[in-house]
């Protein structure tokens, strides 16, 4: 029983990243209808800019518990948010009206760039690098079942920011102009809505969103690696199709099912682990098939 | 026909014969910077000036014999570098990846079905080769079985690929192209990440590891890897070509650009499909047998994800739809890195970079399809 509740926590925490990266896609798909690839490829960018940044406070002789890991953070976002809201500026907004192949294969393609580049120029970038363990690897120990200090912050962090998320889209000014603009771009544009900058910000948002799952990814496997983004980013895309694309709760049933389909596949079959990703994709598949637009509906009334 | 247009045609074809032999042959990196260049600027003229437009009406419009260009122009180009087993080798990859490329054209210049799966396609037809190959069944049946795998395995893709649209649909290509990659990595079965050792093609009982001796003419055995893909890639080359000509084609065109309009003359939209992926699938099968056959070597780090896009590359650079464009663009994306020895490293990067920029500027590619003339068809 001990061992079912570990396996149930960890599956909870790769749901909440998951989620955290499919919360970008359905953001982009509910603002200007575009799937953006590269999404996958921005969170391994905001996990190298976390490890650069924890490198330089090394450097300069700064230990700090857990400020260093909310300067991480920081960078984190800030780097995967500029780079986010600058593919949208250069590529995404002016191709917006081409077709959906097009854009998926320039967003993939953006995506390698961003991958390669990693591969090619950060130091020995190929090779998987040793993230820092940013938070107490204590164990607790809860009636029985040992959690992982880290993983239970983790964790909490990303509920956090979930509902930080749905509150700014909620309950702010911005969220309400991110609100009209999925609805309809045009009218909220009549409506003295700033189009270009709504986008743009949630462009922002969608990645720094990435950036803290990056973060969080390598905290939790302490280490990253170049490729982790297409992985990642076509295991988000499909907890936001499942999901249903444009809502965000979706997007998190998503995440959490997806993740609970994987640690299911090893809590049942322990022996044949490496098949995990197999049977996650074909279980995708079969859902598609079944349910072609997710099996949380997508919604054209309201989204976001 | 006005003979000067044959003539600033025929020239235009024997200075890109001279061209590849130049680039294949090419040992220092100056020489293929300099070839680059030249094509660069070869390529803009000839796009510009009136004879490009001739050749490009001339190579669309004319009958069947047209095609016969193919098998001429690359025997040239063989026969002149015949000694080089690497630049033979090379000659034969980018036919090899020409041919899978008319399939991913069939599939997507013509009837607009998404394939991110490419090389995992390509990937079943190399296994299939893989896993016949000691068997003792001829080559020519096994290239045809791979064909017939990937077209098998195609057709259960399709099902779920027809029910969604979009980005749904392509969803479920680059899953099935991830799924492919890490089943092959963890099945013990099919040699897990180490792959498997490929038996090499022969036929008509003669193994293609003997090299054509005639006379004092030796040639490196390559030279028959060359000769089985050029017949393979002219086969299917023409067949497609017929195809788009076709009612076929007409159908196809009507599915890709317009679903619903479509769907209300009449034309079975799901039926057209199925056959476009299934066929095109069927070349990209056999392409990766004979691929397999002749590197005698396959891993799974041969059919990532990067390479189906590596071969999107190839159609997107050449011009969606233009099956003529599919060989210079081969070339470019096949033959270049290897002989750039700078950018091997980077050669991923250098493509993604340029897809990216020709999406965004300059979407119908190198050497745009030609639109469709209703009244030559009609009047032939």
């Amino acid at each position: 029983m001990a061992i079912f509740f570990e396996f149930v926590f960890n599956g909870a925490v790769l749901g909440i990243m998951y989620a955290l990266v499919a919360v970008g896609f359905t953001l982009f798909f509910g603002v200007l209808d575009v799937i953006k690839f590269s999404h996958g490829d921005v969170l391994t960018l905001g996990a190298f800019s976390g490890l650069i940044a924890f490198l330089a406070l090394q450097l300069v002789g700064l230990d700090l518990p857990f400020l260093g890991l909310i300067f991480v953070l920081l960078v984190a976002c800030l780097v995967t948010g500029a780079i986010g809201a600058g593919i949208g500026q250069l590529f995404v907004i002016p191709m917006r009206n081409s077709s959906a192949f097009n854009i998926l294969l320039m967003t993939l393609m953006i995506g390698t760039v961003i991958r390669e580049s990693i591969r090619l120029f950060y130091p020995n970038g190929a090779n998987p690098k040793a993230f820092p363990s940013l938070l107490p690897k204590t164990p607790i120990e809860l009636g029985g079942v040992f959690l992982r200090l880290d993983s239970l912050i983790l964790l909490a962090l990303g509920f956090a920011v979930v509902f930080l998320t749905h509150w700014l889209i909620r309950h702010t000014k911005l969220g309400l102009a991110i609100r009209a603009v999925a609805q309809d771009g045009d009218t909220a544009q009549a409506m003295g809505i700033p189009f270009r900058r709504t986008v743009l910000a949630t462009f922002a948002l969608g990645s720094l969103l990435a950036g803290i799952a990056g973060v969080m990814h390598g905290i939790y496997y302490s280490e990253i690696n170049f490729s982790v983004g297409l992985l990642l980013g076509i295991i988000g895309f499909s907890a936001a199709v499942v999901g249903g694309l444009g809502s965000i709760w979706g997007a998190i049933i998503g995440g959490f099912t997806f993740a609970a389909l994987q640690t299911l596949w090893v809590v049942v079959f322990p022996d044949a682990s490496g098949y995990r990703d197999v049977f996650a994709f074909a279980a995708i598949i079969i859902a598609m098939t079944i349910f072609p637009t997710g099996i949380i509906a997508e919604r054209y009334s309201e989204r976001v | 026909m006005n003979p000067l247009r044959v003539v600033s045609s025929v020239a235009i074809i024997a200075f890109a014969v001279v061209w590849t032999i130049v680039v294949l042959a090419a040992e220092e990196q100056w020489q293929v910077g300099a070839a680059l260049a030249v094509a660069a600027v070869a390529i803009v003229a000839v796009s510009r000036m009136k004879a490009g437009a001739e050749l490009a009406s001339l190579l669309t419009d004319s009958g069947s014999w047209v095609v016969w260009t193919i098998p001429v122009a690359v025997v040239a180009i063989a026969v002149a570098i015949h000694e080089d087993h690497f630049q033979l080798m090379m000659l034969a990859s980018v036919l090899i990846y020409g041919l899978a490329c008319i399939g991913l054209t069939i599939q997507f210049g013509y009837a607009g079905v998404i394939n991110f799966a490419g090389a995992a396609f390509f990937g079943v037809g190399g296994y299939t080769a893989a896993v016949m190959g000691s068997t003792g069944v001829p080559s020519l049946l096994i290239l045809l079985a791979g064909g017939f795998m990937a077209a098998l395995i195609g057709s259960i893709i399709i099902l779920p690929v027809l029910r969604t649209q979009g980005h749904y649909a392509a969803l479920i290509t680059i899953a099935f192209g991830l799924l492919f990659r890490s089943f092959l990595e963890v099945n013990p079965a099919l040699g897990g990440p180490q792959g498997l050792k490929v038996e090499g093609a022969s036929v008509a009982g003669h193994s293609l590891l003997n090299g054509i001796t005639f006379g004092s003419f030796e040639a490196s055995f390559y030279l028959n890897y060359v000769l089985l893909a050029l017949a393979a890639f002219t086969l299917f080359f023409l067949l497609a070509r017929n195809l788009e000509k076709s009612w076929i084609g007409l159908n196809l065109d009507a599915v890709r650009e317009d679903t619903v309009g479509a769907s209300v003359f009449g034309i079975n939209v799901a039926g057209w499909r199925i056959f476009a992926f299934v066929v095109g699938n069927f070349l990209i099968g056999v392409a990766g047998a004979l691929f397999a056959m002749m590197q005698n070597f396959i891993a799974p780090s041969n059919f990532t994800f990067s390479d189906s896009l590596l071969m999107l590359s190839i159609i997107v650079l050449g011009g969606i739809g233009n099956l003529w464009a599919v060989l210079p663009a081969a070339i470019l994306v096949v033959v270049f890195p290897e002989k750039l020895q700078g950018i091997g490293e980077y050669r991923i990067l250098v493509f993604a970079i340029l897809v990216v920029l020709f999406l965004r500027f300059r979407l119908a590619g190198l050497f745009p399809r030609a639109i469709r003339q209703f009244r030559r068809e009609v009047g032939q």
